[in-house]
């Protein structure tokens, strides 16, 4: 068979994104997926579109590839369902209301649209959270999206251009040969590993699984308008070892509200547990004590690729593997839905060697061997 | 003799029978349960609690399987749309 | 949270004959169903007083109820159950008007009897108001709705076909054909083996005597429900018998494709299946060690099985064996052998939905955005088929036999709960819903 110019394995949001990126320069693409494309992480997450400024590097990236989804929205099918509702952080007292405008002027720093929300403007536009709330931070430009539909259109994308898909498992990827489980071996000059939380084809990958709870409700048109996330959303999301939960609900464009969201290392198991649901609902029922009537239709779990900084590895996997055919595109923890069109810029950029819009050096896999932070992790 | 009372279906109060199911009080008032996601009037199916068509606002409270909640005394029923 | 020796899930003839063969040998019993009344779908009692009606009552569902009364098992109805641990832990909702209520139990040993439900095959106009499931119009009748004067057509496939019009026929409905899509060459041996199970033929020859007037047209199936002239009620069906094709009028359709089993509870507990049933030894026990399943989810067998599957059942609770009864389960497994062959579904009917026909009723899928999907999952992520209330309960049978997907992966809850159903404990908690509307 004619070599491909790159394959890509796994056909999640990011390796979609990365599969139209690359076969809108032309390339010859080839994806594959093991199991039902967009089914993984991507299937399971909550899709905010949303500017998380935890690190300086993820503020960039997080606003970087946002701009990216809002200059697409004109080209995205009804079906990816996108919709700027705009996030609103919620501060439940004064202490945390100070967090709020510190926050603010990181976000305006990076150019990133807010406004401050007093307690009336917060109870104004989101009447079922509880009263006696402080107020909020609206970030107005973020997003809401489905993101199976979003990997779906990617790939018709990539397909429409030209890509080739591939229902098969990859047993082994190396020096640009990829054997697949069919029998079939594919040849080319890159090979980018997209693969989420399965690090089978690179057991030096340095990714855990960070277990995640979701609920979805029946559909109640009106009742919530912006993705709410609770003020202390980061310091639950950055605590390593403990399980934590924080109130964040997403309004669907079905009218359906998705509330998340729970974090956890260590349990690999599918099976939602009631514990954690409890803790995570108790947690939303501070904010919104209306949710307690909803009916939920579904309870499911998620896991997301965790790396120890909490940035995703974007470019060659060097440091990792001696392997100069291999790119990484994975461990997007959180935020993958948010970085996937940002992430496959970056990644395409990179093998070009095209400059990059953003600074591209933090998200290299590489760091991860720099010796002072093996020794954090 | 068949005890009846008022139920008020889409702003209509009329007698019901006790022991009518919501599900039928709907049919004998030929309203529809819900509108459908695309807008479509439908009312119950299965009559068992099984397909979710029969899915109205009792009393105020959207998503309710009406073929499975018997009416009473001046109980309100609207579409769910 | 209240404990119980035995719990048995489903109060149909097979709960019942579970029940109260466990309680009648000591043992404490609670049986819970989501219907408001003891009976399950063929005993299904009717919630509306009716004067003068002509219905007889039936004596096997008098008897059966006597001894379950006398046998000093509980029966709680009204009660959905939504989750459950093999552990020995589940929970139920119940519903009124205005509350909900959630209440736990704990159990030693789980009865599975959760019955079945219709298969529903979508074609056009399926959706119109006037189409109902074959059991799903006598439910309805049963909780009031008056039929008399009506014209009904009831089709589609199965022996619940001819119970259903003769229910209907008695309470005055002009039951105008049935139709039975299974030709008569197939229906043949099956009716050969009544013979062989006599109560069967009793039952059978009941039906038909009350319809000597109503056709019974084999090989013959709707192809598609018609509007009335104010577009939006039913007014007549189309029909085919494959060579010719013709409209009959009518008020009500009641159509449903034979049955398919309840095994969500058995499948979230993960119990082993042979095909689409739950795996039983000869004394009912399933894969797991508590848990015993009787009835239509170990396949559909009808009511004698049913009620011979549920007495083991309880018998094997309660420690003891019954031989005669598994010689006569063996026979009633023969005939579901039998019934399954008769009843089977003719390939025409994958042709009925058209594009625009609506498959998945709670997300108004339609059948023409399935073309290009490769699996369930594929469907349900791309589609939101079975993504709504129902969770692929009516579309997933259908879609499995249009195009072959098996639908997977059952969650907890099994039936959409209020949110506040997941902080419960151990105690009951009772969720004022109007509390937040005052
Ligand atoms: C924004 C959003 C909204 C949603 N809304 C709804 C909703 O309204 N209603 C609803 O019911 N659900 C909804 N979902 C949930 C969704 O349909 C699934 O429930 C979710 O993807 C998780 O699936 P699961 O864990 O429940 O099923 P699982 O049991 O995990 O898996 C489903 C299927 O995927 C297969 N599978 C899993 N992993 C693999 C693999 N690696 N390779 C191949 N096959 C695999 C399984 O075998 C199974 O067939 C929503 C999801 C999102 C992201
Ligand atoms: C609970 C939860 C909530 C989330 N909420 C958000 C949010 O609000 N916003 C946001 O931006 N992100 C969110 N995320 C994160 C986001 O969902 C993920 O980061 C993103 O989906 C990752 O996409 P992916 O393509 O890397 O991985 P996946 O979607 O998992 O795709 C990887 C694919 O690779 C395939 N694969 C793996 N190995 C092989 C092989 N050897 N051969 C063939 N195929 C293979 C798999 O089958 C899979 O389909 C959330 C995640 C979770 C769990
Ligand atoms: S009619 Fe099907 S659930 Fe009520």
């Amino acid at each position: 068979m004619k070599p491909f110019d790159i394959l890509i394995v796994g056909a999640g949001i990011v390796g979609s994104a990365v599969a139209r990126e690359c076969a809108l320069i032309g390339w010859r693409v080839g994806v594959i997926e093991g199991g039902t494309p967009a089914g993984g992480a991507t299937a399971a997450g909550m899709g905010h579109v949303v500017v998380m400024d935890d690190s300086p590097a993820q503020l960039a990236l997080t606003a970087f590839s946002r701009s990216l989804w809002q200059r697409d929205s004109g080209k995205l099918p009804k079906s990816v369902e996108y919709e700027t509702c705009g996030t609103i952080w919620v501060a439940a007292d004064d202490e945390e209301m100070v967090e709020v405008h510190a926050r603010r002027e990181v976000y305006e720093e990076a150019g990133v649209e807010t406004r401050v929300l007093t307690a009336a403007a917060l109870a104004n536009k989101e009447p079922n959270l509880r009263r006696g709330l402080a107020g909020g931070l609206l970030v107005p430009g973020d997003g809401v999206v489905y993101p199976p539909a979003a990997a779906a259109f990617y790939l018709a994308e990539a397909r429409r251009l030209g890509a080739e898909f591939f229902q098969a498992r990859a047993m082994s990827a190396s020096q640009g040969q990829v054997l697949l489980s069919d029998g079939v071996s594919l040849v080319a000059d890159r090979i980018v590993l997209a693969v989420g939380t399965e690090c089978d084809l690179l057991p030096s990958l340095p990714i855990q699984k960070r277990k995640g709870h979701l609920v979805i409700t029946d559909r109640y048109p009106g009742f919530l308008h912006h993705q709410l996330v609770e003020l202390g959303y980061l310091k639950s999301a950055h605590k390593i070892a403990d399980d934590s939960v924080a109130f964040n609900i997403q309004p669907r464009q079905t009218g359906q509200l998705l509330l998340g969201s729970s974090r956890q290392y260590g349990n690999e198991g599918p099976e939602a547990e009631p514990e954690m649901l409890r803790r995570m609902i108790d947690r939303a029922k501070q904010y919104m004590p209306g949710l307690e009537n909803l009916s939920v239709l579904r309870v499911w779990t998620g896991f997301r690729a965790a790396t120890f900084d909490k940035l995703p590895l974007i470019g060659p996997a060097a440091g990792l593997s001696e392997d100069r055919s291999l790119w990484l595109a994975a461990g997007f923890e959180g935020l993958g839905i948010t970085n996937a069109p940002g992430a496959a810029r970056l990644l395409v950029d990179a093998m070009l060697g095209r400059k990059s819009a953003i600074d591209a050096e933090p998200y290299l896999p590489a760091r991860l061997m720099e010796p002072a932070r093996l020794a954090h992790a | 003799m068949r005890e009846t009372f008022p139920v008020t279906i889409n702003g209509a109060t009329r007698q019901i029978a006790r022991g009518t199911t919501v599900a039928v009080a709907m049919l004998l008032a030929e309203q529809p349960c819900r509108l459908s996601v695309s807008g479509e009037p439908r009312g119950a199916l299965c009559g068992m609690g099984i397909c979710f068509e029969c899915r109205a606002v009792v009393n105020g409270i959207p998503h309710r399987r009406t073929c499975q909640i018997l009416c009473e005394q001046d109980m309100t029923v609207e579409t769910n749309r | 949270m209240t404990r119980t020796e035995v719990l048995v899930i489903g109060a149909g003839p097979a709960g019942i004959a579970a029940a109260t063969a466990a309680a009648e040998n000591g043992r404490q019993v609670i049986v819970l169903d989501d219907n408001l009344n003891a009976g399950g779908q063929i005993w299904r009692g009717a919630t509306v007083e009716k004067a003068g009606s002509s219905h007889q009552g039936n004596a096997a569902k008098r008897r059966a109820m006597t001894r379950l009364q006398q046998s000093g098992a509980q029966v709680l109805g009204g009660r959905c159950v939504f989750s459950v641990e093999a552990s020995g832990t589940l929970q139920t909702l119940q519903e009124t008007g205005s509350d909900s209520l959630v209440e736990q139990f704990q159990f030693d040993q789980l009865i599975l009897a959760t019955g079945a439900r219709e298969r529903f095959l979508p074609f056009p106009g399926w959706t119109l108001a006037g189409v109902f499931g074959a059991g799903g119009l006598q439910a309805l009748v049963k909780g009031g709705y008056p039929v008399a004067g009506k014209r009904v057509i009831v089709a589609g496939t199965g022996p619940l076909l001819l119970a259903v019009a003769a229910h209907l026929a008695q309470d005055g409905a002009a039951v105008s054909s049935v139709l039975e899509q299974a030709t008569l060459a197939q229906l043949a041996p099956f009716a050969t083996s009544l013979w062989a199970n006599p109560a069967k033929l009793v039952q059978g020859a009941r039906y038909r005597g009350k319809l000597w007037k109503t056709p019974y047209r084999t090989g013959s199936w709707i192809i598609e429900a018609i509007a009335g002239s104010d577009g939006r009620k039913l007014g007549a069906v189309r029909v085919t018998n494959g060579t010719r094709t013709w409209e009959e009028p009518c008020d009500l359709l009641a159509c449903g494709y034979h049955l398919v089993p309840n095994t969500e509870i058995a499948a979230l507990l993960g119990c082993t299946f042979r095909g689409a049933f739950v795996q039983v030894d000869d004394a009912q026990r399933t894969s797991l060690p508590n848990v015993f399943c009787a009835g239509e989810p170990t396949g559909i067998a009808g009511l004698e099985a049913a009620m011979v599957q549920g007495e083991i059942a309880g018998l094997s609770c309660a420690g003891l064996i019954g031989t005669s009864l598994q010689k006569r389960a063996v026979v009633e497994r023969a005939f579901a052998r039998r019934m399954e062959k008769a009843f089977s579904l003719r390939p025409e009917l994958r042709s009925l939905p058209r594009a625009d026909t609506i498959v998945c009723r709670c997300e108004d899928v339609a059948f023409g955005s399935l073309h290009g999907r490769t699996s369930w999952t594929d469907a349900k992520l791309q589609t939101r088929c079975g993504m709504g209330p129902c969770q692929g309960r009516t579309c997933g049978p259908a879609v499995e036999y249009l195009l072959g997907w098996r639908p997977v992966s059952v969650r907890q809850p099994l039936f959409p709960v209020p949110l506040q159903a997941f902080c419960s404990h151990d105690e009951r908690v009772e969720i004022n819903q109007l509390k937040e509307k005052v």
